[in-house]
């Protein structure tokens, strides 16, 4: 197929909804709904039989760790976003904690770069809001928004900015260019040496506990910095009942806060600890029953904006070892909006409109991707690009991590049976992902 | 019987009570024999894979082993590849190579053995010599077995456990132990020493020693590193022993046959004073020789027989 | 544990226990030239009842005291690989040893000799006695080694498909020896089939 091919979409439930046609043309949604304008194009457009599955737009994932420059090994550009289209999403950020970092103009320039050569999905380098991620002095901020990357979204995920002055630098300084710190909200103290979620479980297991005040201390410090200075915080992967709760009360005071949860903190608990199998060792840990409840009931509340993945590949031997040693992280990606259906769609708490919302629109106006040339997180609506993600809700697979497009295999949902398939991914019009015999 | 020892809390009241009388029988067999080998394991290849330096535990199985005609190889941190950064699962795979029939894995990391026994890197039967701060089973069983000896059966006695349980190995497999033998356990240490969720062990917690000790059939004496006051855990080792260690006036306040446990190595001055450790009540000796005893009959009733799960 | 003797035939009555180990005791007195040096020592589980009855039997009938113990053989045989580790029995020795004694070693029934072989290596742990001889309730036959015994209760001739079970009151309840077949019973637990 061309890029400016005519695509016709025929019958698929928007949002859930209704099944309607949506007529492609040069990339560009042209035409909605069964009128004779598609009926016209129709005679030359391919079309895609889209009946019984239901049509989001593109998803935006704000927290992708693409591991390139540095660790190929794990992942490249190029596999991560093909993982990326695969899983739905036509654009993701990639984090800065590469190697060398993202920390200044030159490497955010050469992942956007890479990510526009890949061509799977739209990159979006996150730049990192201290040099090194060490935590000392600011990155050069401002360089990176101004490059061809035009950073918006800085984060020094991986590690806390936990410096209370430098944090409230980091907030004010980006108020220039409408930037946003994504922060990783974890006590360096508290958490020295953690391994897992404190609990009577780590206390059983003899690993080093993380505990739930190490996140919310963080939390409330930056929502009130945040007030303080007038500048919006976001805050990363939440994961605990406490952090929501703060989250909910700087919300209610009109604070400039959003927050992510990621797919496996909506799912999976510190149970899975037990097994003492790396694979369910990430950061932040696996968290309660009772946090898992509060975080879905958080995203259906609209206290927590947004799913992000974050996408953590890891080579084999980082996983395959004892848990001391094993690296933290999960591969997120192709999985994310299976365990969103799981979770909140199937349980009733989200409909499919509401996981537009999180997965697509806020994501994108938080990355501040929703506008311009290369616009993600619009509506399916006549002159919007065509993101558009194809999902067949009443299928279920067990996971195969073999089957991943992904460098690396360390999934946590191995084995598992999850609802819903992406079917097809357009970025732009342009087919990203396609299963068998669609087109 | 368990197929691998990883925890204490895997052996149920019959296993347990299978070992402990094994043991028995190898006390007997062996003590005031000329001949102190037994032929049960010719054949068996024992590998003790030590992750982390411990001569009293590896050469307690090193003994245990031999004294059943096992053929030993140890593979210790230093001077191994261990110390090169091999991982876990190279030497497990180089010990599968090599036909290990049990391995014996002392660890720093939690949940070491756990990993060479699930992962499918080896076939052999796994011991739990020792796990970072998570248990130390074979450690439990020699406690229990020494307390046994002097006390008859266990339900319903009491034993007080004190010190550093947060990073005890040997606190955790105790108290799983002694629970499923129907002992009723106390821990005494000062709040920072106790995991989250304690609580909810099969135990009682204390923060009062003086208290826990009338009316203890056993004290068992937890070892606390100097170095933890860096971390703040306590103040000072003189605050830490003033208020948690076992001295002649507190030795005072137990019962006149109540027994004075220590795993070892102490630290003599710090948690327990010279003259209680080796006091009359005092059976600490003892549980090194019992130790022996112990793990002979856990790598008997591990590898004796057949493996094979089925049978 | 008692035995499961549904679809069995008894083939001695614990009268007959009891006269044949009488009988053994004056056999063993007699083949010694009375009871100076004998230490007896029962082959658990059931060994051990008989060993002691005929310690008894023999004590009254010399006005000595017998020493009689306990051998466990079971960290000795060399069947231990094809059946999950077994519990071990008691083993006890009696005080003045074995060392240039006259061992009179006791079992229930003499089958492949495995048993006889292990408590040989056993004994060898324990120290050296001047001569070892043999008592079994039952000798059924089919020996896999060269091994017999010095005193038999009773030869019963069988064929491999049966099972040979004795019984002593110390552990069930009666007295007594039954055949059975051997699908329809547990195998003995001193003599395994090979």
């Amino acid at each position: 197929m061309t890029p400016n091919a005519t695509i016709l979409i025929r019958a698929a439930r928007v949002l859930g909804g209704e099944p309607r046609d949506l007529l492609i043309d040069d990339g560009v949604i042209v035409a909605l709904g069964a009128g004779a304008r598609a009926a016209d194009a129709a005679r030359t457009a391919t079309v895609v039989d889209a009946d019984g599955l239901i049509a989001l737009p593109g998803l935006v994932d704000l927290h992708t760790h693409l591991r390139e420059p540095g660790r190929e090994d794990a992942e490249t550009v190029e596999t991560g976003t093909l993982a990326a289209a695969r899983g739905g999403f036509t654009a993701v950020h990639a984090m800065a904690n590469t190697d060398p970092v993202a920390d200044t103009a030159g490497v955010v320039e050469q992942v956007w770069r890479l990510g526009r050569e890949a061509g799977h999905a739209d990159v979006r380098p996150v730049g990192a809001v201290t040099v090194g991620l060490r935590g000392e002095r600011l990155a050069e901020l401002g360089a990176m928004a101004d490059s061809a990357a035009g950073v918006r979204v800085f984060s020094d995920d991986g590690v806390c900015v936990s410096d209370a002055m430098l944090m409230r630098r980091a907030l004010e300084y980006v108020k220039a260019f409408d930037g946003v710190i994504a922060q990783h909200a974890q006590e360096p103290r508290l958490t020295e040496g953690a391994q897992m979620n404190e609990g009577e479980l780590s206390g059983r297991l003899g690993l080093q506990g993380w505990p739930n005040v190490a996140e919310e201390a963080i939390v409330a410090r930056d929502v009130l910095l945040a007030e303080h200075v007038g500048s919006q915080v976001h805050i990363c992967h939440l994961s605990t009942r406490g952090s929501v709760e703060i989250v909910r009360l700087a919300k209610q005071r009109g604070l400039p806060v959003t927050a992510e949860v990621t797919p496996h903190h909506l799912l999976l608990t510190d149970e899975l600890v037990a097994t003492y199998d790396p694979r369910y060792k990430v950061n932040p840990p696996l968290r309660s029953a009772a946090d898992v409840a509060a975080l879905r009931e958080a995203l259906a509340d609209g206290t927590i904006d947004i799913v992000a993945t974050d996408h953590a590949p890891h080579p084999v031997e980082a996983k395959d070892c004892e848990w001391d040693v094993a690296a933290f992280g999960m591969l997120g990606l192709e999985t994310a909006l299976s365990v969103v259906q799981h979770t909140m769609v199937d349980t009733g708490l989200l409909d499919w409109s509401g996981v537009a919302e999180r997965m697509s629109y806020a994501p994108a106006r938080i990355g501040r991707c929703d506008t311009g040339e290369l616009a993600h997180g619009r509506p399916l609506a006549e002159g919007e690009p065509a993101n558009i993600v194809l999902v067949d809700p009443s299928v279920s697979a067990t996971v195969d991590p073999s089957a991943s497009a992904s460098l690396s295999r360390n999934t946590p949902y191995e084995g598992m049976k999850l609802p819903g398939a992406v079917v097809a991914t357009f970025l732009r019009g342009r087919p990203t992902h396609v299963t068998g015999g669609l087109l | 019987m368990i197929r691998h020892l990883l925890s204490a809390g895997d052996l149920s009241l019959d296993d347990a009570t299978l070992v402990l009388d094994t043991a028995e029988e190898m006390a007997r067999l062996t003590e005031g024999r000329s001949v102190k080998k037994l032929p049960t394991l010719r054949g068996r290849t024992v590998v003790n894979l030590f992750f982390e330096d411990s001569t009293r535990t590896r050469t307690s199985f090193e003994l245990a082993a031999k004294r059943l005609s096992a053929d030993v190889v140890n593979f210790s941190a230093k001077g191994s590849s261990l110390s090169k950064g091999e991982s876990l699962k190279d030497t497990a795979l180089t010990l599968e190579a090599m036909g290990a029939d049990g391995v014996v894995v002392r660890h720093s990391a939690s949940g070491a053995p756990y990993r060479l026994a699930t992962s499918g890197w080896i076939n052999a039967c796994v011991l739990n010599a020792g796990d970072g701060t998570h248990e130390h089973p074979t450690q439990a069983l020699l406690d229990a077995f020494t307390m046994r000896r002097h006390l008859g059966e266990l339900s319903g006695k009491r034993i007080v456990i004190v010190g550093d349980v947060l990073h005890s190995r040997v606190a955790r497999s105790n108290v799983a132990l002694l629970a499923t033998l129907g002992a009723k356990v106390t821990l005494v240490a000062p709040p920072t020493l106790l995991p989250t969720g304690v609580e909810r062990w099969p135990c009682d917690v204390s923060y009062d020693l003086d208290a826990a000790l009338s009316g203890a059939d056993a004290v068992m004496m937890l070892r606390v590193q100097r170095e933890r006051m860096n971390a703040a855990f306590f103040p000072s080792a003189r605050e830490y022993s003033r208020r948690y260690g076992l001295d002649s006036r507190r030795q005072a306040l137990m019962p006149a046959e109540a027994l004075v446990l220590h795993p070892g190595p102490m630290n003599r001055g710090m948690e327990i004073t010279a003259e209680v450790a080796d006091s009359d009540r005092s059976v600490i000796v003892e549980q090194v020789t019992n130790g022996v005893y112990v793990r002979m009959a856990v790598l008997y009733l591990m590898l004796a027989g057949t493996t094979e799960e089925a049978a | 544990m008692s035995r499961d003797l549904n679809g069995s035939r008894e083939v001695l009555d614990g009268d007959d226990v009891a006269r044949a180990l009488t009988r053994m005791a004056h056999e063993v007195v007699e083949r010694n030239k009375g009871a100076a040096d004998l230490v007896i020592l029962g082959i658990p589980k059931r060994g051990v009842p008989l060993a002691q009855r005929l310690g008894a039997r023999i004590s009254a009938a010399e006005g000595v005291d017998v020493p009689v113990g306990a051998l466990d053989v079971t960290m000795y045989r060399d069947d231990l690989r094809l059946r999950p580790a077994r519990a071990l029995e008691r083993t006890d020795i009696p005080p003045g040893g074995v060392d240039d004694k006259i061992v009179v070693l006791v079992d229930d029934v003499l089958f492949s000799g495995r048993t006889i072989r292990a408590a040989l290596t056993a004994l060898d742990d324990v120290g050296r006695p001047r001569a070892v001889r043999l008592v079994v309730l039952v000798d059924r036959g089919h020996r896999q080694l060269p091994i017999r015994a010095d005193h038999v209760g009773k030869n019963i001739p069988t064929s491999l498909a049966e099972s040979v079970h004795a019984l002593v009151s110390e552990v069930d309840g009666r007295d007594g020896v039954v055949l059975a077949q051997a699908a329809d019973q547990p195998r003995s637990d001193a003599e395994a089939l090979p």
